[in-house]
């Protein structure tokens, strides 16, 4: 009885076990005729490329390890960006899509029908190629919001320079902390004692104090770099100074967030229509404001419905940035399985690392929008 | 019990099968590239996504250029038939793993030989079509004449995968100038972003630039500067670990440069099999047994220059006649003051 059950998974565990095998062996086999060998090594070696833009310090004297680092944060970056905003737009248009006006119900079907239904690689290059011809040369660009300027080149604008940055952040991290022990022991008192604080309020305060103590005395000093027009030849320019903001991370940011607002905007409509009208009407008419009865009875019904479907959409956002490097954004694809697996020739290796890290990346925006997930949904009894 | 008797059967025979595989693999030893492409009837050859002169297709799919013209020589060779040619667009990035992996048995696309490529990622370079460096071009409305009027801050489009992205490092460290590099994927995506405004100028092979000029929104506006800052002898590739398939490639170039050294064309190669000098002979395969040793009959080299022409004529029609490079500089014969030398056909 029992080898009966088990000869099956053996079986299988057997045939699985032998296909790797026989793969690794051919692969093995290819390479050994053809000089290549397998190894981690490289990742040590010299990248000798530069790359456009980077949030950590890194020139071409640095190791492929380090152009690693760079590809996957310039990754992070766009996802992340793309996420929130993707998420405040799909609110908003999924909120839209309920409208009982006419105009912005009808809009708002028009863009998720529209933006949806164009591929996202062609949205990105129309983005890309379309705002390269719209926007101004550096020179001809004209100043906004005070001190920055949108050029073909990128957008450049202030930059802050902090002296002591590090005190600064510390005291941030040392802010959220008070903020997190302050909520737990205002929800104690809540329950305990029916007592309620303005709890947004005094949060808020401790955000901006405990921070803004250091400049007092911990030294820290803050002042503002700006953008210098340079001409760089009779009719070229560029600008010094400041922070400047490439056109491909602006282009790639749009494109996934109008893209993935789409869906996460479908996911909020029927997120809300999925909760009852009965649940409305009952909430108000136990004296409810109409606030309350959006945070307290309809979003956590909602959100049960929302997330999951919407955890999707972010790790396909996150797997889209990767058609960064049609647009030449440095991410991890184009960095480290792009020039780094031509200059090395390891591309088993590159592929093996590039596949596991964003397998981890999914793992875990999966892992923290399911504890999220838990966090915010009802509690069935 | 009897249950699975069927799935362990069908099991065993897929072990078997997958056993039959690589001991294949491991005997087939001889030229397997050249016994597989006899059998699929047209060799599998890697090209660029388009660039005019080198390799590029028309709008009927009709693929023209010198490192086309490589591959036609090897399936005039093998097939008998220069037509019989499987072209496959790649880009600078998708070129080698393309190549070793088997997708394509000949990668001519403007790639450049160097040492890590030839000794460290399984390839085999053959030889060299095409002698060339790495140059900058520029609006010329921009005043700048010469790379020595480069200024810290200056961006510069290029491809990644390339020795491009490598040199351009070398070159602006060197001088102590800042730059940014804005590199794509794609070649069709740098000429965009650069004729667009995007970047300061756009570096590549000058060949390359020559022949992307042309798909500029108004050529005449740039220009391709004086320097060259590196060497890049372009050439095809073929996978490491098949000498006979190297050989039959390396000496399909060979072949169609000789001729052009001893005045063989296309249009006189059969008359040429009377020529008293014994070393035209040899090359339109009237004497000795120049095929032999690849297992090709004695006329593999007459078809090249009858079908493909010889290196001259290539060059003519493709670069010259077209107007990217008129002037073929280093890439004229020995015997005419370029450096275009190859071993005898003997
Ligand atoms: N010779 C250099 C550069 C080769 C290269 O890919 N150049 C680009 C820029 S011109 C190109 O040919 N692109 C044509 C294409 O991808 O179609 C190398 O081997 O790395």
């Amino acid at each position: 009885m029992k080898f009966k059950k088990i000869l099956p998974q053996f079986l299988t565990l057997l045939f699985i076990v032998l296909i790797f095998g026989f793969f690794t062996m051919n692969a093995q086999e290819n390479m050994d005729t053809r000089g290549i060998e397998f190894g981690f090594g490289f990742l040590s070696k010299e990248a000798s490329f530069d790359i456009q833009f980077s949030l950590i310090d890194y020139d071409g004297s640095m190791s492929y390890g380090r152009a690693y680092l760079v590809g996957l944060l310039n990754t992070l970056l766009v996802s992340f960006i793309g996420i929130i905003l993707s998420t405040i737009l799909g609110i908003i248009i999924g909120v839209a899509r309920l409208s009982p006006n006419y105009l912005i119900n009808k809009t708002a079907s028009f863009y998720v029908e529209f933006f949806r239904n164009v591929p996202l690689l062609l949205q990105i290059f129309f983005w890309y190629f379309a705002a390269l011809r719209a926007l101004p040369m550096p020179e001809d660009a004209s100043l906004f919001f005070g001190s920055s300027y949108m050029t073909i080149k990128g957008l450049y604008t202030v930059a802050p320079v902090w002296n002591n940055f590090d005190i600064f952040f510390i005291a941030l991290i040392i802010a959220i902390i008070v903020i997190f022990f302050f909520n737990k022991f205002a929800k104690k008192k809540q329950e305990e004692e029916g007592k309620q604080y303005p709890k947004f309020f005094i949060s808020l305060g401790i955000f901006i104090i405990i921070p803004a103590i250091t400049f007092i005395v911990g030294g820290v000093d803050l002042s503002w770099s700006f953008p210098e027009l340079k001409q760089l030849a009779k009719t070229s320019f560029t600008y010094e100074g400041g922070m400047g903001i490439p056109p491909e991370l602006i282009a790639l940011t749009l494109a996934l967030t109008l893209y993935t607002a789409t869906f996460i905007a479908e996911n909020v409509r029927a997120g809300i229509q999925g909760v009852g009208k009965g649940q409305k009407e009952a909430a108000a008419s136990i004296g409810l404001t109409p606030s309350q009865v959006l945070k307290l009875v309809i979003m956590p019904q909602a959100l049960r419905i929302i997330i999951p479907p919407t955890t999707n959409q972010y790790l396909n956002l996150t797997k889209n940035s990767s058609l960064a490097a049609a647009i030449a954004y440095p991410d991890l694809v184009l960095v480290f399985a792009g020039t780094a697996m031509m200059q090395t020739g390891r591309a088993i290796e590159i592929v093996g690392i590039t596949m596991a890290t964003y397998l981890t990346i999914s793992l875990a925006i999966s892992m923290f929008m399911n504890w999220y997930n838990k966090r915010i949904a009802i509690q069935e009894k | 019990m009897f249950k699975y008797v069927k799935q362990l059967t069908s099991l065993v025979a897929m072990i078997a099968v997958l056993f039959t595989f690589t001991t294949e693999t491991m005997a087939a030893k001889k030229s397997k590239t050249l016994k597989n492409t006899q059998k699929k009837g047209f060799v599998r050859c890697g090209v660029s996504q388009g660039l005019p002169g080198f390799s590029n297709a028309d709008a009927a799919g009709n693929w023209t250029g010198v490192d086309v013209d490589v591959c036609r020589a090897v399936a005039a060779a093998v097939l008998g038939d220069a037509n019989k040619v499987k072209f496959t667009p790649l880009s600078a990035k998708e070129r080698f793993t393309a190549l070793t992996s088997g997708e394509i048995d000949i990668l001519s696309r403007n790639t450049t030989w160097t040492l890590s490529r030839d000794a460290d990622i399984g390839l085999t370079f053959v030889g060299v079509n095409f002698y060339d460096g790495q140059g900058f071009m520029v609006r010329k409305d921009s005043g700048i004449t010469s790379t020595s009027q480069f200024k810290d801050g200056i961006s510069a489009c290029t491809n990644i995968g390339t020795t491009t992205e490598l040199n351009m490092r070398d070159f602006f460290n060197s001088k102590g100038i800042s730059y940014t590099p804005v590199a794509f994927e794609k070649a069709d995506e740098v000429v965009a972003a650069y004729d667009a405004g995007r970047c300061d100028t756009y570096t590549t092979d000058k060949s390359g630039l020559a022949a992307q000029r042309t798909k500029m929104t108004n050529p005449d506006d740039h220009m391709v500067l004086p320097e060259t800052i590196s060497k890049e002898p372009l050439g095809p590739v073929v996978r490491q670990g098949d000498s006979v398939w190297e050989d039959i490639v390396r000496w399909s170039l060979n072949t169609m440069i000789e001729a052009e050294e001893y005045g063989v064309t296309s249009a006189n190669a059969d008359s040429m099999k009377t020529s008293d000098n014994p070393q035209i002979k040899r090359l339109v395969g009237a004497e000795g047994e120049m095929g032999a040793a690849f297992g090709l009959d004695n006329e593999w080299n007459l078809r090249i220059i009858k079908q493909v022409g010889n290196y001259g004529e290539s060059y003519k029609r493709n670069i010259a006649d077209t107007g990217i490079l008129p002037d073929r500089g280093p890439n004229e014969l020995w015997t005419k003051g370029g450096i275009l030398y190859v071993p005898p056909s003997r």
